[in-house]
């Protein structure tokens, strides 16, 4: 049997900081099939991009990485940086958020993706260049010859982004890390790209895992989701489980946050308070507590494991899950207690 | 009439803030070329109300922001707030209009001086527009404004912007903003940068700060979600034109302007069920140049609707249902058919 296509396992990446070690990345585990795709989601700091990049092997210099990172039974976590290029580009690209990470300024598109073409595929030259011209084109950019023999800053944001597009699937990549790659474009261009990307997907049966801090992204576009938060995946299941039985109090969070336009204007958005921890100074117990509605005393001795749901394939990390009487009951208690010192305070107040 | 109309102006004496004919134009490459980045556009904005006004990147709303606060001044047009017409005042009077209205940004980092601390970011516009008060008096004054914004003096106020999050500079901001107890509040793309958590946090911060200091809005973003969620009233805008006028909510159960529905079709949706775009054609393909509008309606080239007559004739903002308003030859949905049926023009002003 042919191995999984990714499997990460108890993969951490710390860097070194001024005032200690800052755990990006706390022991995370991760697989995904062949022609897959994954949403990976939390918000902004909670260890997305750093294991994306750990992935990749794509980290600074100064962090440090532990843990293992099997690619078709591979541990690319062992491999030397020069065999790590010829798996870059050619078995896993990137396509960043912003565009500009990865396009270089100076050279013609066209010609960005034929070096790719040349030095990984041994193509000849007007080989290449017929190929990057039918890559453009296949990207949706229109004008695909005279838009090869542009510059990047002569493209508007989605068009740029496309190319980038275009360049990490030259070589036929089995798995594409899409890092936010629409965050940074208005929600019209955001939907072409995802339409693209997931066209793609799907034209080339390629693994994707895309990356993103809104739960409306990847709703009816992935799979499967893993939601980060605080450098762990804290719940993972199949994308219409993770909506129909969400467990976690954090994932419950980021999708009330969202503004949905069939509610009335001026609803109230229930934000969730606060902000991620500290990554160096993250005191024990559970990561999410501090902001968690569900929140008792255990949950600030004890870090909840993620462990397995009764639904396949669903695990999440929580003590008092959404949905369960366990959970029913801890919102119960913390809804009673704060209308309580609600009272409290009016009381004080009225009495000044 | 050459331009998108003003049928759908109030006839309100009490109007904070009544835009008409407005046009900014700046010079492009090229000899006579110009970017037509506001072209005839009018609106008003009522005291306490909040006027979202949605569409792409580069479609001119930042512009219109900026030249409703005559940074720099429109090209033509009249700009009236409180009854006074700003395009006719110059030098001290103009000036001293100034600290009641102010503007939030998208990206809250860069918008604050990044060497100054944040007491004094805040306290800056004081001692620029009050300069009389006392060292007390403004510290009283920042003390109470962070308060507000949900930030605590003692601790914020010696640092620097850097050392906050995204989401916390736009508090700042906010703070710097309503320092000087503004009437208009003209928010630019303010939550654009920032994650859906935290966009939520300053989508409740800045309905609270409504609130508090009776403020009204201009409230600019390209997510027609988030400008729902906290406008009274929406216009759409395409390329330096208003597409569609309407309540929040008349505009999400009849969008009738074809632009108005694809911007409906591209929000994404939080649910799994929900395939994305379908149900109403999200837009292919980039905006077009503002330097050379396409002619008669300018969403034509990537409208599904588009005719011989659109190509020929501009569409013109006319009635379609309660205080709603659209500029399209062949509007969409039920206000949509609702109009044709009664002839095309029948029901304008
Ligand atoms: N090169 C680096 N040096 C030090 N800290 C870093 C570096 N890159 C990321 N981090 C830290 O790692 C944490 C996770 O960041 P990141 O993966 O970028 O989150 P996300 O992609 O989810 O927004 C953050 O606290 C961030 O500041
Ligand atoms: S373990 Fe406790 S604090 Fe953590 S998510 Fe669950 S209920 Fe909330
Ligand atoms: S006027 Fe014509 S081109 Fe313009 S929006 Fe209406 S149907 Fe489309
Ligand atoms: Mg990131």
């Amino acid at each position: 049997m042919k191995p999984v296509l990714l499997d990460v396992a108890g993969l951490s990446t710390t860097f070194p900081t001024g005032r200690g070690p800052l755990i990006a990345l706390d022991d995370v585990s991760l697989s995904l099939d062949r022609g897959r795709t994954l949403g990976l989601v939390g918000e902004s700091g909670s260890g997305k991009t750093v294991l994306a990049r750990s992935i990749m092997g794509l980290l600074p210099a100064h962090a440090h990485r532990q843990g293992h990172v099997w690619f078709e039974g591979q541990d690319l976590a062992a491999l030397s940086p020069r065999d790590l290029r010829d798996i870059w580009g050619r078995e896993i690209a990137m396509v960043f958020q912003d565009p500009m990470t990865s396009l270089n300024p100076v050279m013609k598109v066209g010609r960005q993706i034929t070096e790719s073409l040349r030095h990984h595929l041994r193509m000849g030259k007007d080989e290449a260049r017929t190929a990057a011209v039918d890559l453009l084109d296949s990207v949706g950019i229109p004008e695909p010859k005279r838009r090869a023999d542009e510059y990047p800053h002569q493209l508007s944001g989605g068009m740029r982004q496309r190319v980038t597009i275009a360049i990490a699937l030259a070589c036929w990549p089995k798995l594409l890390l899409a890092d936010e790659p629409t965050t940074a474009l208005d929600v019209t261009v955001q939907s072409q790209i995802l339409d693209l990307l997931q066209a793609k997907q799907a034209e080339r049966s390629m693994a994707m895992i895309l990356v993103t801090h809104d739960l409306g992204v990847v709703a009816g576009r992935t799979n499967e989701i893993a939601v980060m938060y605080a450098g762990r995946i804290v719940e993972r299941a199949d994308t219409a489980t993770l909506f129909a039985e969400t467990r976690m109090p954090y994932t419950e969070s980021l999708l009330a946050s969202i503004p949905r336009v069939e509610r009335p204007s001026h609803t109230r958005l229930q934000a969730i308070a606060g902000r991620p921890p500290d990554l160096v100074t993250r005191p024990g117990g559970c990561r999410f507590a501090p902001r968690c509605p569900y929140a008792q005393p255990r949950c600030a001795e004890e870090e909840p494991p993620l462990l397995p749901a009764p639904t396949p394939g669903h695990t999440f990390a929580c003590w008092y899950p959404v949905g369960t009487p366990a959970g029913d009951e801890a919102l119960a208690r913390n809804t009673a207690s704060n209308e309580a010192s609600n009272k409290a305070a009016d009381r004080a107040a009225d009495g000044r | 009439m050459a331009g998108s109309g003003t049928a759908h102006l109030r006839d309100r004496a009490d109007a904070l803030l009544r835009v008409e004919h407005l046009v900014v134009e700046f010079p492009a490459a090229g000899r006579g070329r110009k970017v037509h980045a506001v072209s005839d556009v009018s609106l008003d904005v009522l005291p306490g109300e909040t006027l979202g006004l949605v569409g792409e990147s580069g479609c001119g709303k930042s512009t219109l922001g900026r030249a409703v606060m005559q940074l720099p001044r429109p090209t033509s047009g009249s700009v009236r707030f409180g009854g006074q017409e700003l395009t006719a005042l110059k030098g001290e009077p103009l000036r001293r209009l100034r600290p009641q209205m102010q503007m939030i940004f998208q990206d809250p980092i860069s918008s604050l001086n990044p060497r100054r601390r944040v007491g004094d970011i805040v306290a800056e516009p004081l001692a620029v527009w009050r300069s009389g008060q006392s060292h007390g008096d403004v510290q009283a004054a920042v003390r109470a404004v962070l308060a507000d914004v949900g930030l605590d003096y003692d601790t914020a106020a010696d640092r620097l912007p850097h050392q906050f999050s995204g989401g916390q500079c736009q508090r700042i901001s906010i703070a710097r903003a309503l320092v000087l107890e503004p009437k208009l509040l003209v928010c630019d793309e303010p939550v654009s940068a920032l994650d859906v958590s935290v966009q939520a946090q300053i989508l409740n911060l800045l309905e609270d700060m409504k609130a508090r200091y009776g403020l009204t809005m201009l409230f600019i973003a390209h997510d027609l979600a988030v400008v729902k969620s906290i406008s009274d009233r929406v216009a759409v805008m395409y390329l330096g034109k208003l597409c569609e006028v309407a309540p929040s909510d008349g505009l999400y159960d009849a969008p009738t302007h074809p632009y108005t529905a694809a911007l409906l079709a591209s929000i994404p949706v939080p649910n799994p069920e929900v395939r994305p775009g379908v149900g109403g054609g999200t837009l292919s393909n980039d905006l077009p140049s503002p330097i050379d509008p396409p002619s008669g309606c300018r969403f034509r080239t990537r409208c599904p609707r588009a005719g011989q007559r659109c190509a020929e004739e501009e569409p013109v903002l006319r009635h379609c249902g309660d205080d709603h308003w659209v500029a399209c030859h062949f509007p969409v949905g039920k206000l949509g058919q609702a109009l044709s049926h009664t002839g095309p023009d029948a029901m304008a002003d």
